[in-house]
């Protein structure tokens, strides 16, 4: 009965790496230490709607074909097409990643990541302003403040204020939560709210507006700050202001509540802001809080291998590159691509209705272990083993720290990698044929 | 078998005295050997200066350049450089190109061998990062690589010097060079990044670090002797204390005085200074800012128990990434910029911030001249390695450009010609006469790496030694750098051929082929019992601190592409 120690969770950016599994005849039967949301990964992959089999839809129906007939399919549909979109990417590993830059290379594809409609806005607060971050045990050993922003870790990332922040014990910080603030601004009372010394409740989409009022307190301007920003009395944001800079150690870590609400990427750039200038009293870092678990290492290996992090354009064959242009939602709302596919990751219940009606228009191919609404509208659907319990790979936390999935049971399913890598085989064969 | 006949060379190999010579080189399996058959193929050099491959022993080339290019995506599309930046399609043989100081890992390899480079070394890996380096590492061609792992700021490092437990510390070096797969120990401003872990600093060599009682001369001292206990390859490679401030020479030179007592335990320095040219300032403040290169030099002609790089200036955009946290904010505070800091539980600090070189400015101005006068003043080629730390100083696309500066003052004169009266008012350079030759300049791009990282088979033409050969369209002797430097620049920007282990990846400037480059890493022997009590400790640590379990932190055999183990045997 072989039990597998530290084995690295991939459901969400916190990538908890100690999970501890037993497996019995090649089933996963217990799980020590994953939250709900990463237990029932572990558990439901086996209860739910898997996708049994490789299928292609004929007269409307996915029939069930071989792997090889699926990718041969597929290969038909990407040498056939001018425009493809290539979307998804964000729950598989870093090497399948770079196979489907690879391919997409090959292809003359656009390339886009789940950040499109999640985190996106931060890379290009990055671009603006800088990110001024820090490994989250920098959090753990340090912070005697934290403040989550628009975001909801106890029910998004379930360990990680016992595992990196508010809860956690570390070299400095050894009363755990006794010795530090938590703050959480948003724009209900989440249960992480519920959990705060001190919930700032503020007027939805006026992020920007605090974040500028704090910045102007901070840099000894409070006389500009008019008797209520984003609907929070003055006197309420000037204690904030100074909660912030008595801190040891601030570190703000934000959610979607910040990067897709209103004024988007300029949040995450006032916010990268706000930490420099926290830095004349203080020390302060941010952390975006990512979703995915492997979101980050998406952003990572495209940037490495392109240049950019995410919405990448082969069509010149170099990297192009210009979100709000070259972004999968900017494509398919203008109907532009003439043939998709799509990989761990699902449009079809994330994306907004005028894009996914033009995909449901054209051939899709979609690669994930599971069925979701995306299967309704592929073409060619290919089955993949997953990460972190089928298959072994690489996938980066939200602070850019890298980790090697663990392979832990075997499995009669093509991993990522290797369907991606069946895909540009073919591909070429048949570019080579005509 | 596969035998190359390079023929009628004009050879230029100081670490066998030979320069300029015309010789023929027989390469079989990758290596130089004495002797091929009539079958070999044959590549005539006639006419052609013929080095060891370069290698550039301090470059940011994987890791966090990737901050770099991600706060940066302009940079991919700059172009300054034709041939060797800026947007390039895919072809058959090359993936898609982009960028200039941050070029994607495809366009690094690749420019790195159109300028007759085989071998690089990154500078700066953090252990808990180490993982991130080595993947990029796989996907750079062509290139033998190698890394230096962090330990100027580590708690475990920290702990053991002030505990006075130094078996203790070798072991810990020994097991985090393994873990991190790294080739020697890096050293970036001591303890400062662990004063950065609060936003502050240390002043100098004995200004205490906060919480951990030692000092940056303790750090150093310390971890020089566990390098040489460990009998590493490398010494230490150090980034001084107070970098890039006014009056930071004199740190500088006490941090080389430090080392005079150190003897080292193989046929190499027992320190290296790295990118010194940000720490030769003299002057007070920026106002009074002036170059303190004269100063340094006098002292390493008299020393011989150091190398060093030269951290050279270019003109322009560049982008600055460097373990040394509180430097990049008062950057990019003073600059206006953008600003990325990256920290490293208890380990390490970093930060990223793009900037411009502007010659009209006359603190870069000086800093260009800073790097130049190193150069010149120091007598002895052999002490000095050329780079521009890559991207800080400017981008190693510029490499031949830099050269010219060394090899003719004419070249310099017309540089300086658009400097202002304050900018020459605070340097020597316009002094200097002296002009580098093809011989001297093979000594600084390859001669000095293989002594200095202890590499053999690098860096020369030895029969026995790696095929990795350069060969440029220029012959000594019938072209006067001093003169024609334009014909300098444009053979060193495009090879006429570069080989890696024998192997043709070069061809008139062209990429012919995209081997996968060896990965170098060190590992130490040490007893098992000084193992087995370091490891108690570490335990702890992960246990108490660590954000990752011990055994997800050891870099997996499956990162490390074509892995070249050097074991060395430690003192204990």
């Amino acid at each position: 009965m072989p039990v597998i120690k530290d084995a690295v969770c991939s459901l969400c950016g916190s990538l908890c790496d100690d999970i501890t599994v037993t497996v019995e005849d090649n089933k996963i039967t217990k799980i020590e230490n994953a939250c709900i949301l990463g237990h029932s990964k572990f558990v439901g992959m086996f209860e739910h709607d898997r996708i049994e089999t490789p299928m292609i839809r004929k007269d409307g129906e996915l029939v069930p074909v071989s792997y090889e007939e699926a990718i041969e399919a597929a290969a038909k549909i990407l040498v056939n097409s001018r425009r493809i979109l290539s979307y998804g990417w964000c729950s598989t590993s870093c090497e399948a990643v770079s196979g489907a830059i690879e391919l997409a290379e090959e292809t003359g594809s656009v390339i886009d990541s789940t950040a499109n409609v999640c985190h996106g806005p931060s890379a290009l607060a990055a671009q603006e302003k800088g990110s001024p971050s820090a490994s989250l045990g920098e959090i753990k050993n340090r912070a005697d403040v934290i403040v989550f922003w628009g975001c909801n870790p106890v029910h998004a990332h379930p360990r990680h204020m016992s595992r990196y922040s508010s809860f956690s014990k570390g070299f400095f910080t050894e009363k755990g939560r006794k010795g530090r603030t938590m703050v959480v601004i948003d724009v209900r009372k989440t249960d992480t709210a519920k959990l705060a010394d001190n919930y700032v409740e503020i007027e939805q989409g006026s992020d920007l507006l605090l974040i500028t009022a704090l910045r102007s307190i901070v840099n000894g301007h409070e006389d500009v700050v008019p008797e209520t920003v984003a609907g929070v009395p003055k006197a309420e944001v000037l204690e904030l202001a100074e909660t912030l800079k008595n801190a040891k150690f601030v570190c703000i870590f934000f959610g979607m509540g910040v990067t897709q609400s209103r004024s988007k990427y300029k949040n995450g750039d006032a916010v990268s802001s706000l930490i420099s200038d926290l830095n004349q009293h203080t020390k302060a870092v941010m952390i975006g809080m990512r979703g995915h678990y492997n979101v980050t290492g998406f952003g990572q290996v495209a940037t490495w291998e392109t240049g950019f992090p995410m919405a990448i354009d082969f069509a010149r064959g170099y990297p192009y590159y210009n979100p709000g242009e070259t972004g999968a939602n900017d494509l398919l709302v203008r109907e532009e691509p003439d043939a998709a596919i799509i990989a761990a990751a699902d449009p079809g219940a994330h994306f907004p209705q005028k894009a996914v009606r033009h995909l449901a228009k054209i051939p899709v191919i979609q690669i994930d272990p599971y069925a979701n609404p995306t299967t309704e509208i592929a073409d060619v659907v290919i089955p993949s083993a997953i990460v972190g319990i089928e298959a072994e790979g690489t996938a980066y936390r939200m602070d850019a720290i890298s980790l090697r999935m663990k392979k832990l049971i075997d499995t009669r399913f093509k991993t990522d990698e290797e369907i991606v890598k069946d895909l540009t085989a073919k591909v070429r064969e048949l570019k080579r044929g005509a | 078998m596969s035998e190359i006949l390079i023929k009628n060379a004009s050879v230029c190999d100081p670490a066998q005295g030979i320069n300029c010579e015309p010789m023929d080189i027989c390469i079989r399996d990758g290596k130089i050997v004495e002797r091929v058959s009539g079958n070999a193929k044959v590549i005539d050099a006639v006419g052609k200066l013929t080095m060891a491959g370069g290698f550039d022993g301090h470059t940011h080339s994987a890791g966090k350049i990737n901050v770099g290019r991600f706060i940066n995506p302009n940079d991919a599309r700059k172009n300054p450089v034709p041939g060797l930046s800026g947007q390039v399609a895919r072809t058959e043989k090359t993936r898609a190109q982009v960028g200039y100081n941050t070029p994607n890992t495809y366009a690094i390899g690749y420019r790195y061998a159109k300028l007759g480079y085989t071998t690089i070394c990154e500078a700066a890996i953090p252990l808990l990062a180490a993982r991130h380096t080595h993947e990029e590492f796989k996907e750079i061609p062509i290139l033998d690589k190698m890394g230096l792992s962090l330990f100027g700021s580590n708690w475990q490092v920290m702990e053991y010097i002030r505990d006075k437990e130094p078996e203790k510390l070798a072991a810990y070096i020994a097991w985090g060079l393994k873990a991190s797969r790294g080739y020697g120990v890096k050293i970036v401003n001591p303890g400062g990044g662990e004063a950065w872990g609060w936003g502050r600093n240390v002043t100098g060599l004995y200004d205490p670090v906060p919480n951990f009682d030692v000092t940056p001369a303790e750090i150093l001292i310390g971890l020089a002797e566990a390098n040489e206990r460990l009998r590493l390859p490398h010494s230490i490679h150090v980034h001084c204390n107070n970098l890039g401030k006014p009056g930071n020479y004199a740190t500088t030179i006490e941090t080389m005085k430090l080392f005079e007592k150190v003897k080292p335990s193989r046929d190499r320095q027992a320190l290296h200074v790295t990118h010194v040219q940000f720490n030769a300032y003299a002057g007070t403040s920026w106002r009074d800012f002036e170059t303190g290169a004269p100063m340094v030099a006098d002292y390493v002609n008299g020393a011989d128990h150091l190398t060093f790089d030269l951290g050279q200036v270019i003109f322009g955009p560049a982008v600055t990434m460097t373990a040394d946290g509180p430097v990049e904010y008062a950057n990019a505070r003073m600059l206006h910029e953008k600003w990325s800091n990256q920290d490293i539980e208890l380990e390490d600090a970093s930060g990223v911030v793009p900037l411009f070189y502007s010659p009209k400015s006359f603190v870069n101005a000086v800093q260009w001249a800073i790097g130049l006068e190193l150069a010149l003043l120091v007598k002895d080629p052999w002490k000095i390695m050329f780079t521009t730390d890559s991207p800080n100083g400017g981008s190693f696309v510029n490499y031949p450009e830099a050269f010219t500066y060394l090899m003719s003052a004419k070249r310099r004169a017309e540089v300086i010609s658009g400097f202002s009266k304050m900018a020459l008012d605070r340097m020597v350079l316009p002094g200097i006469d002296r002009e580098l030759d093809f011989y001297e300049l093979a000594v600084m791009t390859r001669s000095t790496q293989s002594k200095m990282y202890s590499r053999p088979e690098k860096g020369n033409l030895k029969v026995g030694s790696d095929a990795d050969i350069a060969i440029y369209d220029l012959l000594p002797g019938q072209v006067d750098p001093s003169t024609e430097y334009a014909k300098v620049k444009q053979a060193f920007s495009g090879a006429a051929y570069t080989l890696k282990g024998g192997e043709i990846v070069v061809k008139d400037g062209e990429i012919e082929a995209t081997p996968k480059g060896k990965t170098y890493w060190v590992n130490a022997k040490v007893p098992k019992s000084i193992d087995a009590a370091m490891q108690k400790d570490i335990d702890r640590k992960f246990r108490k601190y660590y954000t990752v379990s011990k055994a997800n932190y050891m870099v997996e055999d499956s990162y490390i592409q074509k892995p070249v183990e050097i074991d060395t045997e430690g003192v204990f």
